[in-house]
């Protein structure tokens, strides 16, 4: 009887928790208002950031990110725009970084004449960031402001 | 049926154009006996504007957008490509079509564009790049018939809308404030050598000046 009652009892919560969801509008800073089975619309494009100035990397390993619009860039087997650049001998006219040294390594370790067929492909890793409002704020902190928090002192 | 056959009695077809040639210059040199001189004239001038109005429109015809994607090869390669380039959707809305920049504006130039380009409807006929492979294996070649152009007369059809002086670099990126100021405004560089493929797809570009 009691096993019963509770049985009765649990489907009625999964109902009633059901329905409340289901009528429930969730709203969520990502989604806004849409319902969960719906499409909302999308955001509208943002501009790209096209200041050409250097950004700071997050960690050492990180692919510097690209600080300038690459619209219609071509990269495929053809060409490739950046290295019209940023390529070694490219870079006296254009004074663009050059490629780094890493990229002409192929996977044995062996350095290249050129650019290994591997890191040829620039946006791969390069992205160019979008001017925006991050919809969710980020608490990323790089190392050097982690150690100097462990230092003695680093607090002050 | 008196007369006898007239194949006997009639000359070859060569022997009567002749003739006639003769008959028709030997009118043409005499003067009016018929026509007044105003008539003539008049007559000679309305003539005149028609059939250089006519040509004109004729060729005119030829310069759109329209008649270059008639054909499938320019439909289907070359005006594909283009539709994803800022010079066919932009901000402000300004297109710059086919003959914009494939041919020039001025007219000598444009006369002569225009006989070379009978060489392209030999092409068109005889299906020289009736394929995408085709084109695509030929798009070295007609790229760097393009390209020699516009180096030859120094980016005349980019310059047609964009004009060195009217550039505000202020109002450009930092990059390209930079490089448009050290090798645009001094003449070292024309439009082309760094702005390749930005209209269409580019060809296999090693040995190319400029690209890897």
């Amino acid at each position: 009887m009691i096993r019963q009652t509770a049985i009765i009892l649990l489907v009625a919560a999964i109902a009633a928790g059901t329905g409340t969801l289901a009528a429930k509008t969730l709203t969520s800073g990502l989604r806004g208002p849409t319902p969960l089975d719906d499409e909302g619309p999308a955001p509208p494009m943002t501009p790209t950031r096209n200041t050409s100035e250097k950004e700071v990397r997050n960690y050492p390993e990180q692919p510097p990110v690209i600080p300038h619009s690459i619209d219609g860039y071509q990269i495929d087997l053809n060409s490739n725009k950046c290295l019209s650049c940023h390529a070694r001998a490219r870079t006296g006219e254009s004074q663009a970084p050059m490629v780094s040294i890493t990229h002409f390594m192929d996977r044995d370790g062996q350095f290249l004449a050129s650019i290994s067929p591997r890191r040829f492909f620039c946006t791969e890793c390069h992205v160019p960031q979008s001017v925006t409002n991050p919809p969710i704020s980020n608490d990323f902190v790089d190392i050097d402001t982690l150690l100097s928090r462990a230092a003695p002192g680093g607090r002050r | 049926m008196n007369t006898a056959d007239p194949k006997a009695e009639r000359p070859g077809l060569v022997k009567r154009a002749w003739l006639f040639a003769v008959e028709l210059w030997a009118v043409l040199i005499g003067p009016s006996a018929v026509f007044a001189l105003g008539a003539l004239v008049l007559g000679g001038f309305t003539a005149g504007v028609i059939f250089w109005g006519g040509f004109n429109t004729a060729l005119e015809m030829t310069n759109t957008e329209t008649f270059c994607t008639s054909c499938h090869e320019m439909r289907d390669n070359v005006f594909a490509e283009l539709k994803s380039t800022v010079h066919f959707t932009n901000r402000s809305g300004v297109r710059a079509s086919c003959p914009d920049c494939h041919v020039p504006h001025n007219w000598t130039d444009k006369i002569a564009r225009k006989m070379q380009a009978s060489k392209e409807v030999w092409g068109h006929l005889f299906g020289f790049i009736d394929t995408r492979e085709k084109f695509v294996d030929k798009r070295l070649e007609l790229a760097l018939h393009e390209w020699a152009r516009f180096k030859a007369n120094d980016s005349l059809e980019c310059r047609n809308c964009h004009s060195a002086q009217s550039m505000d670099i202020t109002k450009q990126s930092p990059r390209a404030a930079v490089a448009h100021e050290r090798f645009l405004f001094t003449g070292e560089k024309t439009c082309i050598d760094c702005h390749k493929g930005i209209a269409h797809r580019l060809p296999d570009m090693r040995g190319i000046p400029g690209w890897q």
